[in-house]
């Protein structure tokens, strides 16, 4: 199909597509390190039953005296796993 | 405003699977406008329902990279995810429009929104000056004064420069009209 573009019809497409807000950006691009970090604890809970017994009673102070930044998306994933455990 | 790789959506998609994450990163970077004006232009979605959405979105791509048959298909993957995301915050928020209304008002858009994205394929071909200025002037609502204090712009030269460089777009757009699919990213 062939289109013809006049400035002003470029102009409202160019507005259509305004920068998403820059936190959630940032926050999407992260995705790989909190699944990282989301991996690393899994493991750490299979392999420690104390360590998981300890997530599983209270999460985020495990998670901070673990030395772990509190991630919303990693704590989220975490309580879906642990909540009926 | 960042430079564009000239990656290719399938390359993007390969290397995303190989678990790179500065590929990853130029895929949310590419798709974060799109996924943003389906949720507010589209469907209409306030912020925080936008902000849900975005991350979910996002969220379901990172983990569902692998199921997507053709690497190609990114867009249109990325445009069904987004809005059955939309559907669900919307019915989930108790909203008294009807799903026909809301279907016949977004299909309307996505056309519009798709064609933008079109755009902004073509303007990744333009110089850095001729991106940057159209950036800001368009999409990130700055004034001549602005424009000129940031870039260090005589500000009597920024409407003469904008209007050059959506010629070189309008030049850039009409030279695809005739252009096979697959050579969209090509330099």
């Amino acid at each position: 199909m062939t289109r013809s573009y006049d400035e002003e019809r470029l102009g409202e497409l160019l507005r259509l597509l305004r920068p998403a807000p820059e936190g959630w950006v940032r926050a999407a691009q992260e995705l790989p390190f909190a699944r990282l970090t989301l991996d690393e604890i899994v493991a750490r809970a299979e392999a420690d039953l104390e360590f998981r017994a300890a997530l599983i009673a209270d999460l985020e102070a495990t998670l901070a005296r673990a030395g772990y930044e509190p991630d919303l998306r990693v704590v989220s994933e975490l309580k879906k796993r642990y909540a009926e455990s | 405003m960042t430079t564009p790789s000239t990656l290719s959506d399938e390359e993007l998609v390969q290397r995303c699977r190989a678990g790179d994450p500065d590929a990853w990163g130029e895929l949310v970077e590419r798709y974060s406008r799109y996924v943003y004006a389906i949720c507010v232009k589209g469907f209409r979605l306030s912020e925080e329902d936008a902000e849900d959405v975005f991350q979910d979105v996002f969220a379901r791509v990172f983990t569902r990279l692998d199921t997507l048959r053709d690497a190609a298909a990114l867009r249109p993957w990325i445009a069904q995810l987004t809005r059955r995301r939309c559907l669900d915050a919307i019915s989930g928020g108790g909203k008294e429009q009807s799903t026909a209304e809301i279907a016949t008002a977004e299909a309307t858009d996505m056309e519009e929104i798709d064609e933008a994205f079109a755009v902004r394929e073509a303007v990744a071909t333009l110089s850095d000056a001729c991106r940057d200025i159209l950036d800001r002037f368009f999409a990130q609502d700055q004034s001549y004064r602005t424009i000129s204090e940031e870039l260090g712009l005589p500000s009597g030269t920024i409407a003469s420069r904008i209007a050059r460089c959506l010629r070189k777009l309008r030049d850039e757009l009409e030279g695809r009209n005739e252009a096979p699919e697959g050579s969209r990213r090509e330099r």
